[in-house]
């Protein structure tokens, strides 16, 4: 971990088909990180405190979404750091990545009505006890861009029981569930809460020119400012 | 030379919407009587050699890791010569 005060450095990782790496990383900077790129094929963190695994296809989305991703050099890092307690979010095809490694629960399958999907989605915050969304207020609305063909969370009763008696759903969708998800479920957290998986785009909703709002901020600055206090 | 094929299915309790949309285009184009259709994967892979224990239990391994997610996926392996 680095022990500089100054700085808070957190990765994106870029693989091959990851299309939302930039936006991740310009997202990190707003909330006054250092944006760090990471490339799959690396064997080191550089050093960093957090990562982020951006949208996108990695590699096609071949096989499954995710299931390439898992077994890249890179991840095998990431995934043993996160079992210790390193940060990472998981956006989308990194969420799809975080459940194939089974750093979270359940998988995500294509959405129930076979379309593709991209639209402002509004989000109620259910969770802030996690590193990425303690800038948040529990039950706060939100309205962030959601684009994905195979966005549909699943996973089994006992789990679905688990997560939400543990707090680790940390948004669910409101007024529409856009791809079948199980219990409107947008995103979760493993138990520590250091590890969040999230299929709608935060990273799309930092500035005003751009997004349909500023809500994405939060997810980092909870991180930074984690951070911050944690050097 | 082995040839195994593996064969990778959503475990029945998982929406295949694939499935689905099948199962709607077989009706449209004639076929009655359509009452479910589950759409899977299918790997031949073929090997140089005999398939011996080391090589036969990596690949049971990656079925289950790589070829299919035991989350949501079965899958069944069977080896032909």
């Amino acid at each position: 971990m680095s022990a500089r005060i100054d700085s808070v450095r957190i990765g994106v990782v870029t693989f091959p088909g990851s299309l939302d790496d930039r936006d991740a990383a310009r997202a990190i900077r707003i909330a006054g990180g250092e944006a760090v790129e990471l490339w799959h094929g690396d064997s080191d963190l550089k050093n960093v405190d957090a990562v982020v695994l951006p949208g996108g296809f990695s590699y096609g989305d071949y096989l499954r979404c995710g299931a390439i991703a898992k077994f890249a050099p890179v991840m095998s890092l990431i995934i043993e750091k996160a079992h210790q307690g390193l940060p990472v979010l998981g956006i989308c095809n990194g969420f799809q990545i975080l459940c194939e490694s089974h750093l979270l629960p359940g998988a995500l399958t294509r959405n129930d009505h076979r379309h593709f999907i991209c639209r402002d989605q509004k989000l109620r915050i259910e969770s802030t006890d996690t590193f990425w969304t303690s800038d948040f207020e529990v039950g706060q609305e939100i309205v962030i861009p959601l684009k994905n063909g195979e966005g549909g969370y699943v996973a089994d009763e006992k789990t679905l029981d688990q997560l939400f008696a543990e707090g680790r759903v940390i948004a669910t969708y409101q007024e529409v569930n856009p791809n079948g998800s199980y219990r409107d479920i947008a995103g979760i957290s493993n138990a520590r809460g250091n590890v969040v998986g999230l299929m709608p785009h935060p990273e799309h909703a930092v500035e005003a020119l751009t997004g349909p709002s500023l809500d994405g901020i939060p997810f980092f600055t909870s991180a930074v400012r984690a951070l911050v206090g944690a050097s | 030379m082995a040839r195994v094929v593996v064969n990778v299915m959503l475990k029945p309790e998982i929406l295949d919407p694939q499935g689905r949309a099948v199962q709607g285009a077989l009706g449209r184009l004639g076929l009655t009587g359509v009452t479910d259709v589950r759409q899977g994967k299918q790997f031949v892979i073929d090997l140089d050699g005999e398939l011996d224990a080391h090589r036969s239990a990596t690949l049971d391994k990656l079925a289950g890791e790589l070829l299919s997610n035991p989350v949501i996926e079965d899958f069944t392996l069977t080896v032909s010569d």
